[in-house]
C-alpha cells in the first residue's frame, strides 16, 4: 500500500497531468499552446493552472506580445520532483498489475 | 482501490511529450525525391564535365557555373518538394505546419547549414575547393544530429552516416563527387523509403 502514497493526487486529473508533461519537456508554454494540445476549454484549464499554480508545482508569468496580453507557463522545481515522484509510483503500480 | 488505468496515464503523458516538443510530420516521400534530384543533378553535371574540353572540372570558367546552379535547382527544388509534402502530411494528420515545434526544428536545422554553408562559399572564393563534397556532408551531418532532437528521433542516424561519408570523403579527396552522389543521393533515397514505410504508411 505504501506505493499508493506516491501517487500524487494533484495530477489524478487528465488536463494537470496534461499540463505537467508539456512542461516538462517545454522550457514554457503560453496559455493557448496548453489549450491546443490539451484540447480544454478556457476556464477548464485556467482552473487547473491556478490548482497547480497554487501547490507551487508551475510558475506564471503575465506579459505583452506587442498589445496582446500573454500568459506563460513553466515549471518550478518542486514540481518536476513531484511530477517525476508521481511517474514512478504510476510506473510501480503497472509493473505490479 | 481505484481501478484507474494507469496505463492509458502514461501513453497520454508520452504523446503529450512529443507532441508538444517534437515536429513528426515529416514527410518519408520527400527525402526519396530529394535523393532522386540529387542522382540527376549529379548524373547531368557528370555528363557535362565528362564531354568537356578538359574533362575536369576547373573553378573558373562556365561549366563550373552551370554544375552550381544545378547544385542550387537540386537543393531549391528539394526544399519545395520537403514543404509541399510535409505541410500536407501535418495536415492530414490534424497537425500544424508552422507552431513552436516546427519553428524550433528548423532554426536549429539551420544553424549549422548555414554556417557550414557559409564556410563553403568563402573557402571556394580562395579557390580550395578539393574538400568541397566532405564539408557539405560534414555540416548536413551535423545540422541533422542537431534536428534530430526536436523530430523522428531516427533523424540522428542519417545524421551519422552523413558524417562518417563526409570524414571519409575528406580522406579520398579525389572521390567526392561519388560520396556525395551516396550521401545526398542514395542514402536520402533508402532513408526515405524506410521512414516511408515505418511512419507514413500507417
Amino acid at each position: 500500500m505504501s506505493i499508493i502514497t506516491n501517487i500524487n493526487k494533484l495530477f489524478d486529473h487528465r488536463i494537470r497531468l496534461g499540463i505537467m508533461s508539456v512542461l516538462m519537456v517545454n522550457e514554457y508554454a503560453d496559455f493557448n499552446m496548453l489549450k491546443e494540445l490539451l484540447g480544454a476549454t478556457d476556464g477548464n484549464l485556467a482552473s487547473h493552472t491556478k490548482a497547480l499554480e497554487k501547490a507551487e508545482y508551475i510558475k506564471v508569468e503575465k506579459q505583452f506580445i506587442g498589445r496582446k496580453p500573454n500568459t506563460r507557463y513553466s515549471t518550478t522545481k518542486q514540481g518536476r520532483a513531484a511530477f517525476k515522484k508521481h511517474i514512478e509510483a504510476l510506473e510501480k503500480l503497472i509493473n505490479k498489475q | 482501490m481505484e481501478s484507474k488505468d494507469y496505463l492509458k496515464d502514461i501513453s497520454e503523458i508520452k504523446d503529450l511529450m512529443n507532441k508538444s516538443s517534437r515536429f513528426i510530420s515529416l514527410s518519408g516521400l520527400s527525402g526519396i525525391l530529394a535523393g532522386t534530384y540529387a542522382l540527376i543533378g549529379a548524373a547531368i553535371a557528370y555528363y557535362i564535365v565528362d564531354n568537356s574540353v578538359r574533362g575536369y572540372l576547373i573553378l573558373d570558367g562556365n561549366i563550373f557555373r552551370l554544375c552550381l546552379f544545378i547544385l542550387f535547382m537540386v537543393a531549391f527544388l528539394s526544399v519545395v518538394t520537403g514543404i509541399v509534402l510535409t505541410t500536407s502530411k501535418a495536415k492530414k494528420q490534424g497537425a500544424k505546419i508552422w507552431d513552436s515545434t516546427s519553428k524550433r526544428l528548423l532554426i536549429n536545422f539551420l544553424i549549422p547549414l548555414i554556417a557550414g554553408g557559409l564556410y563553403i562559399l568563402i573557402i571556394l572564393d580562395q579557390h580550395k575547393y578539393g574538400q568541397t563534397a566532405a564539408l557539405m556532408l560534414i555540416f548536413y551531418g551535423l545540422a541533422l544530429v542537431n534536428a534530430s532532437k526536436y523530430s523522428i528521433g531516427d533523424i540522428r542516424y542519417l545524421g551519422f552516416i552523413q558524417l562518417i561519408l563526409g570524414l571519409l570523403c575528406a580522406l579520398n579527396p579525389g572521390w567526392g563527387f561519388w560520396y556525395w552522389v551516396i550521401g545526398f543521393g542514395l542514402m536520402h533515397i533508402i532513408y526515405g523509403t524506410w521512414m516511408h514505410f515505418k511512419y507514413d504508411r500507417k
